[in-house]
């Protein structure tokens, strides 16, 4: 019997292991524009892509440029990525409405920094969790994902490819700079240990075929440009052969089709780990390197015999409600630490209507939050 | 209704399980410009399958829907970066990039300009007709010098943007204007444009009485169609004019003709080469 593979380690930013993570997935083309604190994304596939077959990297003009770029070759059928910053956010948002309602996996990646405008470029923030959810135009579903540590960076991307090809969509993963950029030993999993999805293709006469039909998981297949099935593919409102649509009744079809395959699949989705939650009274409720200074401050409280836990949220948008609701059917107190001035301390006050009470700890000046700031509040009860 | 026999090129394609009308004014130029792309195409003998036609938003941003391509309509301005983003990825493609001036040369002008120097593989059609018509006739980089329109009613400031001169600056392969009235003409640029590597040019005038014309002393499709025949005359001869006589006249022909690789020929020249080093 072969012996399992021992996996590799190595010693890798935030940022490499994004990269390591993407490679794994599959992924084969990344269009980009640099900004801090992402460049490292961009820089290291720009040397790793060329070696590999097929491997496509580009610079493009801009952010918009990239978004188009990245949109483009997915409808082309490669896995592609993207990541940025702040500024390069809000430059990607249009095209990140485009990519949603026409349904095209990508994996965005951004590493957050102090806003607004060009804000605090090399510090800690978590300023963009809101422009996650709702930057472009419209009502729309989103994934969004994050990562507190740089093993998870790589495990992290990984699942944001598979979501982004299982459901035809944009996936956002949100890290921030201490992620990015924090040096740690991880373990580059062997093929074969994790689970890689790739879009289902059609697999009708390209006569029979529907681009935008109505499946039982709401995701219709997606066969790349060129592969003999020919449609239309926009950003306006369409029907199910792809053309534009003014009809009210395939408007409210298309529109609860893209909010149904993402909703309805919230234990793939929305993850999240728990540490001593089952008997909390006090849960704090954190994310990204944050969530790190909120493990250690629990197990402080636990030890100074307050009964704490910590709910880390992996995903951020849908946003996890059932674990929460679990965690709300004892606790008093929920506080949600983060570095900027409480955008998802909304999401909790918004599932939580009042039941237990919600402390928020916000730091806005470029600055962690410590694990004895969390610990205090947690103290308070 | 007249019967559709199914012997005209265009036939074989249009998209047939498209509901008709078009959303085209009657006499509007953009349908010709369709007309030439169509049958340069079919001169070629491309496969549809071989065919990505990428267009921008606007009037002209809506030919895609009617064309049995693969047919991707993007966003305003952003065509040219979602072709690079196709060409790189499956370079076998015929990437043709329908785009309006407003499209092409305002909000997308960063992306023309660096499309040219890159000279990728995309063929730029630049759909002008002087004028945002889609969005109901405001002044594009494109409408000339004293021109009227509805975000200028006292005249345009601005001057007009030269397509030729712009894209032959920023190093396009193949550069070349034509017009709807000279439809012979601007199919054989199209062709040429198609088959040349790296990134092609091609401007083709076209009119919009309906939002242009009517406030410009051209009320009817007719007026348009008289003017663009005085206006253009061909390269060779504006060459040989006199100050005098270029005024208000319009060369049209091949400014720029040539083979350098594409982006994408260069790119996978280099990966091969990096691969061979050592690469996996
Ligand atoms: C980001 C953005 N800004 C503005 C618009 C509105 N808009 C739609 S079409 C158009 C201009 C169309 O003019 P042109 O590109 O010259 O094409 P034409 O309609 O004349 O063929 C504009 C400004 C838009 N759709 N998106
Ligand atoms: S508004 Fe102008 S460009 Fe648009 S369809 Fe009518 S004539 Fe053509």
């Amino acid at each position: 019997m072969a012996r399992p593979r021992k996996r590799k380690e190595i010693f890798a930013l935030g940022n490499e292991a994004v990269v390591e993570g993407a490679l794994l997935a599959g992924c084969s083309f990344y269009g980009g524009y640099p900004i801090t604190p992402s460049s490292e994304i961009m820089e290291i596939m720009a040397a790793r892509l060329p070696l590999i077959k097929d491997g496509v990297f580009i610079q493009l003009e801009d952010e918009i440029a990239s978004m188009g770029a990245i949109i483009g070759a997915s409808l082309a059928g490669r896995k592609v990525l993207t990541a940025t910053s702040g500024p390069g956010f809000s430059l990607m948002q249009e095209n990140l409405g485009y990519a949603i309602m026409a349904e095209t996996p990508m994996v965005l990646v951004n590493v957050m920094r102090g806003g607004p405008s060009t804000g605090l470029p090399t510090s800690p923030a978590q300023g963009d969790v809101q422009q996650a959810r709702w930057g472009t135009h419209g009502d729309h579903p989103i994934i969004v994902l994050s990562a507190s540590n740089v093993q998870e960076c790589l495990d992290m991307t990984i699942t944001a490819f598979n979501m982004a090809e299982k459901y035809r969509t944009p996936v956002i993963l949100l890290l921030d700079e201490v992620t990015a950029h924090t040096r740690e030993k991880i373990a580059i999993p062997n093929q074969g240990e994790f689970e890689v999805f790739s879009r289902t293709v059609p697999s009708m006469p390209p006569e029979w075929y529907k681009p935008y039909e109505e499946t039982v998981r709401g995701v219709p297949p997606m066969p790349p440009l060129g592969s003999g099935y020919r449609f239309h593919v926009t950003g306006l409102t369409h029907d199910r052969n792809g053309f534009p649509t003014q009809r009210p009744e395939e408007i409210v079809e298309l529109m609860e089709r893209i909010h149904r395959k993402i909703d309805q699949f919230f234990y793939d989705i929305q993850l999240v780990d728990t540490i001593d939650t089952a008997d909390a009274d006090v849960v704090v409720i954190a994310y990204g390197s944050v969530a790190r200074s909120a493990e250690l401050a629990v197990r402080q409280a636990r030890e100074n015999g307050v009964r704490a836990g910590l709910l880390k949220l992996k995903t951020l948008f849908p946003y996890p409600r059932r674990q929460t609701e679990k965690v709300l059917a004892h606790a008093r107190t929920l506080v949600v630490p983060e570095m900027n001035m409480g955008q998802m301390s909304r999401e909790v006050k918004r599932v939580n209507m009042g039941r237990a009470s919600v402390r928020t700890i916000n730091r806005i000046d470029g600055q962690i939050v410590t694990p004895s700031e969390i610990l205090k509040v947690i103290m308070q009860g | 209704m007249s019967e559709i026999t199914g012997n005209e090129i265009i036939h074989q394609y249009l998209r047939h399980n498209k509901k008709f009308p078009h959303v085209l004014c009657a006499g509007c130029g953009h349908g010709i410009v369709l007309g030439t792309l169509i049958r340069s195409i079919h001169t070629l003998g491309i496969p549809k399958d071989d065919v990505v036609i990428v267009a921008g938003i606007g009037c002209s941003g809506r030919l895609a829907v009617y064309v049995d391509f693969n047919t991707v309509h993007t966003t305003h301005g952003r065509a040219l970066t979602f072709a690079t983003g196709i060409k790189m990825a499956s370079p076998r493609l015929n990437v043709i990039c329908i785009m309006g001036d407003g499209d092409a040369l305002s909000i997308g002008g960063n992306h023309l300009i660096h499309a040219a120097r890159r000279n990728i593989g995309v063929t730029a059609l630049i759909l002008n007709n002087n004028i945002y018509g889609m969005t109901g006739g405001q002044s594009s980089p494109a409408t000339p010098e004293g021109a009227t329109t509805m975000t200028n009613p006292y005249g345009q400031l601005d001057a007009s943007f030269d397509t030729v001169a712009l894209a032959r600056g920023a190093g396009a392969n193949y550069v070349a204007r034509g017009t709807v009235f000279h439809v012979k003409r601007l199919e054989g640029i199209m062709e040429e444009a198609i088959s040349r590597p790296g990134f092609s040019v091609v401007e083709a005038i076209t009119p919009c009485h309906t939002q242009y014309g009517r406030k410009n002393r051209y009320k009817t499709p007719v007026d348009m169609y008289k003017w663009l025949k005085k206006a253009a005359v061909p390269i060779e001869r504006f060459e040989e004019m006199t100050e005098e006589q270029r005024r208000d006249r319009l060369p049209i022909g091949v400014f720029v003709a040539e083979d350098r690789p594409g982006f994408e020929e260069r790119y996978l020249a280099l990966q091969a080469q990096m691969r061979a080093k050592g690469g996996k």
